[in-house]
């Protein structure tokens, strides 16, 4: 039960971050590396502000601000200075790896004795029977407020717009759009929901790692994966939950494989091996539309 | 009134593949004028036509609409006035997207795209009705991806949602060479009533040459970047389908096609 719990929870947190790079691999069709830094970008922004007493609702909030202008500067350089995608993300990443580390200060941050999202009056309030899932609740609530907020962004106008650039963005500019700012923006939501998902990480985990992004985009890109091969030929089942059950399904698998007699140091290598197989047996990528026929 | 005054555009400057496509080119198209452009591959159709729209750059001279120089203007910002349907019909709508969602997405042109609803529940009957004046069947696919439409029924949505918006300008890049004879009569003859009920400036590449003829009010054959002829009002209406085909295998064998 306990083994469970722990799938659901972590699965829940990167649920996040898969809904972050659903909107840049699936929507933006951008490969977007900025993750692996945005990840904890997000849980540093936490831990210092919560080690300095600040409510650590709030911190989340800052958090998603700062993983915004992560996604805003790959965006930027992607649009502006014509670098291509994979490229921006891997200029952003490996700067932001600095900034995190000058954000919280050191390598390694714990803040074990403050409040958290998990651990406050308002979560003691709960009865006892539904102590030992406290923490699911929360993460549930969260995942489930982003993608309630996701999926009607997506229909309204400025998200038909984004689905469009990334789908064709001829059509975006004959709609006299600027396809990149419109790219910019749609990195910026991605990047604020993967901090998001760093943040609430580090309010779990009680500390902040700066090699806790490690291997973060392989995570959110297998969810995302897995989920709409899951769900391939259903119409009811939107990519945003397909993005949330792949993510408990790849984390589940990933318990799997270190319960067979694995030691966490194979974690990163069995992320990686996992996700080989994933792409292989899922198929092909999704063809790209042509600009002639 | 549309105009390209002593246009130059180079390919590949400086390098043996040297290609002038333009030296000193000049065009003025009239209000609510249809212009159809026909030409061997590589005389510089598309590139006139991306030129126009601010797809690509030009080298030397200006492109001007009403007067106004838009030779800086963006690509994008053109596009207020400026509808276009490419040759692929995929180009022209997002095949991820419903029928409905490329319909109501197409008709906010120059609004603000913001964060209210995208569909407006209002006009779906007017999107209903316009999609069943093509007699594709369409209206009752509203929320079936566009992507599994055939090529010719995406063209034809692609026709419908360049124009849903007020446009002055209609670009049309060999929008019928794609289909299947059948289809592309549909197409042409959708196209016609569009630009006549709506007046609008059309220009139109086309490698039919009978299509070229039948409609528009002016016939443009380019070769090498230069205008070889140039015929409207009744001059254009006594040419003959032979008289072009004439000249237009002349041309094509100085090419040596």
């Amino acid at each position: 039960m306990g083994i469970f719990i722990g799938i659901l929870e972590e699965g829940l947190i990167y649920a996040i971050l898969a809904l972050g790079v659903l909107i840049t691999y699936r929507v933006l069709d951008f490969p977007d590396l900025t993750v692996d830094s945005s990840f904890p970008l997000g849980a540093a922004v936490t831990a210092i502000l919560t080690v300095k007493g600040i409510n650590p609702a709030l911190t989340l909030l800052a958090a998603m601000l700062a993983g915004a202008a992560a996604g805003l500067v790959t965006g930027l350089i992607h649009v502006k200075c014509r670098v291509r995608d994979l490229l921006s993300g891997i200029i952003t990443m490996t700067g932001l790896y600095s900034i995190n580390l000058r954000i919280a200060g050191r390598a390694n941050l714990p803040f074990f004795n403050m409040d958290t999202i998990f651990d406050n009056a308002f979560v003691d309030s709960f009865p006892a029977f539904l102590q030992p899932y406290s923490k699911v609740i929360v993460v549930l609530a969260i995942v489930l407020v982003v993608k309630i907020l996701l999926d009607l962004f997506m229909n309204t106008k400025a998200g038909f717009l984004l689905r469009a650039v990334g789908d064709n963005h001829a059509v975006v500019t004959t709609l006299a759009r600027d396809s990149g700012t419109v790219k910019i923006e749609g990195l910026a939501i991605a990047n604020a929901l993967v901090a998001l998902a760093g943040a609430v990480m580090a309010q779990k985990n009680r500390v902040f790692e700066i090699s806790m992004g490690t291997g973060a985009m392989v995570f959110g890109l297998a969810a995302v994966i897995i989920g709409t091969r899951i769900f391939t030929n259903r119409q009811k089942v939107n990519s945003s939950t397909a993005a949330i059950v792949g993510s408990i399904i790849y984390k589940a698998c990933v318990a799997l494989a270190l319960s067979l007699g694995l030691v966490p140091q194979d974690l990163k290598l069995v992320t990686a091996v996992l996700f080989l197989l994933i792409l292989v047996l899922g198929g092909a990528r999704r063809k790209k539309v042509k600009f002639n026929a | 009134m549309l105009e390209l005054r002593n246009v130059s555009k180079v390919y590949s400057p400086g390098t043996v593949n040297e290609n002038c496509l333009f030296r000193h080119f000049s065009l003025t198209i009239p209000d609510g004028q249809f212009v159809s452009v026909v030409g061997s591959n590589g005389s510089g159709k598309t590139t006139m036509l991306n030129i126009v729209c601010g797809s690509i750059p030009v080298d030397e001279g200006g492109i001007l609409i009403g007067g106004q120089d838009i030779t800086k203007m963006r690509e994008h910002k053109r596009y207020r006035n400026i509808g276009r349907v490419y040759q692929n019909p995929a180009m022209g709508t997002c095949g991820t997207m419903t029928i409905l969602e490329n319909m109501a997405m197409a008709d906010n042109k120059n609004k603000p795209y913001n964060i209210t609803p995208g569909v407006n529940r209002k006009r779906v009957e007017y999107y209903r009705e316009l999609l069943s004046s093509l007699g594709l069947g369409l209206e009752d696919k509203l929320h079936v991806p566009v992507s599994s439409l055939s090529g010719g029924q995406r063209q034809a949505m692609a026709l419908l949602m360049a124009t849903l918006t007020p446009i002055e300008f209609l670009i049309l890049d060999e929008h019928t060479a794609a289909l299947d004879p059948k289809t592309a009569e549909i197409i042409m003859q959708l196209t016609g009533k569009l630009v006549r009920e709506k007046g609008l400036t059309t220009l139109m590449v086309t490698h039919n040459l009978r299509y070229a003829l039948e409609y528009g009010d002016r016939l443009l054959m380019l070769h090498e970047g230069h205008i070889v002829l140039d015929k409207s009002g009744e001059e254009k209406a006594a040419l003959k389908l032979d008289d072009v085909l004439g000249l237009f295998n002349e041309i094509s064998i100085e090419c040596g096609n």
